[in-house]
C-alpha cells in the first residue's frame, strides 16, 4: 500500500542514492588524481564495514567488536591467493624453496601448507571470501546467541576473540606473514594491480559491489527481518515471547555483516596491494565502530560519509599534525556520542532535511500564489474591452506579473 | 611436551613458573578490582581503566624522581608514598571523567564503550607528550632488589613478593569497602534499584562518582605495581584491557571471589604454559578457554544471583 509516508521515504531514498553514485561515479573521479582515488576506493572497503555495523548494531542492538576479524579474513583470503600468483617459482629463484611465498622460506618452510592449497584457483579463493567469515560468524553466533550472550558480554567476547586472531597472525609467521602481513602481492589473474588502469577499474569495481551492497542493505533493513531487528533491538524478551526464534534473527545479521566486511576487506587487498594484521585487531575493529557512529547508526548511507569523512580527516590530519590525530579522534569520539548520538544521519535528518523540505514547500506555495494571481489577471483582462486587448497588453497587467515573479524568488510567503 | 624433563625438573619449573605466574597475576587482579567495580557493579565499559593503570605507573615514576631528586635519605620508603599518592591522582582524574562524561551515560553501556575508547586515545596521547614515547622505567630501592633462595632450584624476586602482598592488601581492602562499608551498602543498593535507593534518601549521583573515582584509583595502585616489575609506556595499557575484561566476565560480574580466582586462573595458565610453547600461543590457549568456558557458561564462574 502506498501511503505518503512511504512515497515521501521512497523519495528521499532515491535523492540520496542519487546523491551518492553522482559524487562516486562523477566527482570523485574527476575531482581527484589517480593516487586520491585509490585512497577512496580503500576507504570505500571500509564503509562495507560500516554499513554491516549499521544492520549488526544501529537495527539489531548487537555492537561487534570484532568486525575486524572478517575484513581480516576476506582481505587475507585475497592476499592468499595475490601472494600465490606473484611467487612463481622464477621470481623466487633465489630461495631455498622455490615456488613458495618469501615469508615462508625466511621462516624454514620447505612445503607450502595445506590450507594454502586451496587458494591456487580463483574461484575457490572467491568462494572462500564469502564462505570462511560467513561461516565463521554462523558457528561464533550460534554458540553466542542460542546461549543467549548479549549486549556488553558479547562485545567483550569479539573483542576476545580479534585479539586472539591478531596474536595468532602475528605469532605464525611462517604461516601467514607475522606482523608484515601479507605484502609485495603483484598481479590477479595475470592483470598488474599496480598498473594506474588497474586501479581506475579496481576504484569503479569497489563503487559497484558498495552500490550492490547498499540496495542488499535497503533491502534486508526494510523487509520483515529488518523489523524483527528493530524490535529485537528495543525490547527482545517482547519478540522472544511472540514466538520468534531471537537467536536466529542475531545470527542471521551477524553472517550478513560478516559477509559485507569480508568484500571489503578483499577489496581493501585488491586495491592496496597488501594486508597486514593491523587491519584485524582491536583498534581496527572500533574504529570501523567509530565510522558507523560517526555516520549514524541506523543510517546505511551515513555509514558511507561517516567513514569517508573519518578517513579523509584522519589521513589529513596524521600527515600534517600526526600528535593531534589521536586528540582529534578521541574528542569525536567523545563528542558523537555525548552530542551526537545519531551521527551525520541525525543531524541531516533533524536540521537539513527540515529545511529543504520548508524550501520545497516555500517554492511550491510561492508557485501557486504567482500562478493564482495570473489567473486572476487573466480573467480580469476578459473583462476589458477588445479593442484594448487589440492594443497590446495592459500596462498594470505587466508591472504585475514581474513584482509576482520578483516576489517568488524572494519570499514566496508573502504572496500566499 | 613434559617427557623431556625429571620429576624435580618439572617441580622447579611449576614453582618458578607459578610464581612468575603470580607477578601476572597481581597485575591482572589490581586491574580487575578496579573494573569490577566499575564494570561489574556500575555496567559502565571502562576501556581507558588501562591508561588509568599507566597513570599510576606515571605518578610512581614522577614520585621517584622527585624522591631522589629533593629527600634521596627517604628514597627507600617512596613506594608507600607512591601507592597513596598514584590512588588519589587516579582517582581524582576518575571523578572529573565521571562528572563530564560518563554520568551522561548510565542509560547507554554500549555508548560508554565509544566514550572511554575515545579518552584512553587521548590519554595516550597526553603520557606520549609528557614523557615521550619511550618507556620510562623507575630506579626500585635496594631492599626490593635481588631474589630470595629458597632452594637450589627455586628462587623467588622480592620485588614480585612486595608486588604480590600489596595485591592482597588491595584486595582485602576492597572487600571491606565493598561490603563492610557505607559506600559498599550504598553502592550496592543503587546498583540493584536505582529510584529505590535515591528513595531512602542515598545521593545517587553521588555514589556513583565516588565509586568511579574509587575504582579508578585502585588502577592507579595497579600501575604503582606495574612499574615495580616492568617498565612504563604510553600504550602499556592498552595491551592488559582485553585480559582485564575477561578476567572480570570470567569470574563473573559483581563477584570479588570470582575476580579473584578467574585472574588465578588465567595468570597461572598463561604462565606455566608459557615455559612449553612460545608467549603468543600460551596467550591464545588461554584466551580461548577462557571464552569457550564463557560461551558454555555465560554468567561467569562464579554468578551473583539476582532477581530481575
Amino acid at each position: 500500500m502506498k501511503t505518503p509516508e512511504s512515497i515521501s521515504r521512497n523519495k528521499s531514498l532515491a535523492l540520496n542514492f542519487i546523491v551518492l553514485l553522482a559524487l562516486l561515479i562523477l566527482v570523485f573521479p574527476s575531482a581527484m588524481d589517480i593516487f586520491r582515488l585509490n585512497m577512496m576506493g580503500k576507504y570505500l572497503s571500509y564503509a562495507f564495514v560500516a554499513m554491516g555495523l549499521v544492520l549488526c548494531w544501529g537495527y539489531g542492538g548487537i555492537l561487534s567488536l570484532g568486525q575486524g576479524i572478517f575484513f581480516g579474513l576476506g582481505g587475507y583470503c585475497m592476499a592468499m591467493f595475490l601472494k600465490l600468483e606473484a611467487s612463481t617459482p622464477e621470481y623466487t629463484a633465489s630461495q631455498t624453496t622455490p615456488g613458495i611465498p618469501d615469508f615462508m622460506d625466511w621462516n624454514q618452510l620447505t612445503a607450502l601448507p595445506w590450507f594454502w592449497n586451496a587458494f591456487k584457483s580463483f574461484p575457490l579463493t572467491l568462494l572462500l571470501i564469502i564462505l570462511v567469515p560467513t561461516v565463521f560468524a554462523y558457528f561464533f553466533g550460534l554458540c553466542m546467541f542460542k546461549r543467549r550472550v548479549g549486549g556488553v558480554y558479547f562485545s567483550i567476547i569479539t573483542q576476545a576473540i580479534a585479539c586472539i586472531m591478531t596474536i595468532l597472525i602475528v605469532g605464525q609467521q611462517g604461516y601467514t606473514g607475522g606482523i608484515n602481513g601479507i605484502t609485495d602481492l603483484k598481479t590477479c589473474m595475470g592483470f598488474d594491480i599496480r598498473t594506474n588502469e588497474a586501479k581506475l577499474f579496481l576504484y569503479y569495481l569497489c563503487v559497484f559491489l558498495l552500490v550492490l551492497a547498499v540496495l542488499l542493505c535497503v533491502w534486508v533493513s526494510r523487509s520483515k527481518a529488518g523489523r524483527l531487528l528493530l524490535a529485537i533491538r528495543d525490547d527482545e524478551e517482547r519478540v522472544r515471547f511472540s514466538g520468534y526464534d531471537v537467536a536466529n534473527f542475531k545470527i542471521f545479521v551477524l553472517c550478513f555483516s560478516a559477509l559485507l566486511s569480508a568484500i571489503g576487506g578483499a577489496m581493501f587487498t585488491l586495491q592496496t596491494g597488501f594486508m597486514s594484521p593491523s587491519f584485524v585487531g582491536i583498534v581496527a575493529s572500533i574504529e570501523m565502530v567509530v565510522f558507523c557512529a560517526v555516520g549514524g547508526r541506523t543510517s546505511i548511507f551515513g555509514a558511507i560519509y561517516g567513514t569517508l569523512l573519518v578517513s579523509i580527516a584522519k589521513t589529513a590530519i596524521s600527515e600534517n599534525f600526526p600528535e593531534l590525530w589521536s586528540l582529534l579522534i578521541g574528542a569525536i569520539f567523545i563528542g558523537c556520542v555525548l552530542v551526537f548520538p545519531k551521527g551525520l544521519a541525525g543531524v541531516y535528518n533533524d536540521h537539513v532535511l527540515p529545511w529543504l523540505m520548508s524550501l520545497d514547500e516555500r517554492l511550491k506555495t510561492a508557485c501557486r500564489g504567482a500562478r493564482e494571481q495570473h489567473d486572476a489577471q487573466v480573467e480580469a483582462l476578459k473583462d476589458v474591452p477588445s479593442d484594448k486587448v487589440l492594443l497590446g497588453v495592459p500596462a498594470e497587467y505587466l508591472s504585475d506579473e514581474r513584482d509576482a515573479l520578483g516576489l517568488m524568488s524572494d519570499d514566496g510567503r508573502s504572496l500566499s | 611436551m613434559l617427557s623431556g624433563y625429571t620429576f624435580s625438573e618439572l617441580l622447579s619449573i611449576f614453582t618458578m613458573q607459578g610464581f612468575a605466574g603470580l607477578s601476572l597475576f597481581s597485575v591482572f587482579l589490581l586491574m580487575a578490582l578496579g573494573l569490577a567495580v566499575i564494570f561489574g557493579q556500575m555496567g559502565v565499559i571502562n576501556m581507558a581503566h588501562g591508561e588509568f593503570m599507566i597513570l599510576g605507573a606515571y605518578t610512581t615514576y614522577v614520585t621517584s624522581n622527585l624522591f631522589q631528586a629533593y629527600a634521596p635519605g627517604l628514597f627507600s620508603f617512596y613506594f608507600f608514598v607512591a601507592v597513596i599518592v598514584s590512588f588519589f591522582v587516579a582517582g581524582a582524574l576518575g571523578a572529573f571523567i565521571e562528572w563530564a562524561v560518563i554520568r551522561h551515560l548510565y542509560s547507554r553501556p554500549l555508548d560508554t564503550l565509544l566514550a572511554t575508547w575515545g579518552l584512553s586515545l587521548i590519554l595516550q596521547q597526553v603520557y606520549r607528550s609528557i614523557f615521550g614515547a619511550k618507556e620510562v622505567t623507575v630506579i626500585l630501592p635496594d631492599w626490593m632488589m635481588g631474589a630470595l633462595q629458597v632452594t637450589d632450584s627455586i628462587e623467588i624476586p622480592i620485588n614480585g613478593l612486595i608486588v604480590l602482598i600489596l595485591t592482597l592488601m588491595v584486595t582485602i581492602f576492597m572487600w571491606v569497602v565493598m561490603f563492610r562499608s557505607r559506600l559498599g551498602i550504598s553502592l550496592r543498593a543503587v546498583v540493584l534499584n536505582r529510584p529505590m535507593a535515591g528513595a531512602v534518601g542515598i545521593n545517587t549521583a553521588f555514589v556513583d562518582r565516588v565509586t568511579f573515582s574509587f575504582g579508578c584509583g585502585i588502577a592507579g595502585i595497579a600501575g604503582c605495581a606495574f612499574t615495580m616489575i616492568g617498565s612504563t609506556g604510553p600504550t602499556a595499557g592498552q595491551l592488559y584491557i582485553v585480559d582485564t575484561f575477561l578476567v572480570v566476565v570470567f569470574g563473573g560480574a559483581g563477584t570479588l571471589i570470582g575476580t579473584v580466582c578467574s585472574a588465578f586462573g588465567i595468570a597461572q595458565a598463561q604462565s606455566v604454559m608459557e615455559f612449553f610453547m612460545s608467549g603468543s600461543m600460551a596467550k591464545v590457549i588461554t584466551l580461548l578457554i577462557v571464552v569457550g568456558i564463557l560461551m558454555i557458561r555465560p554468567q561467569g564462574l562464579f554468578a551473583v544471583k539476582v532477581r530481575k
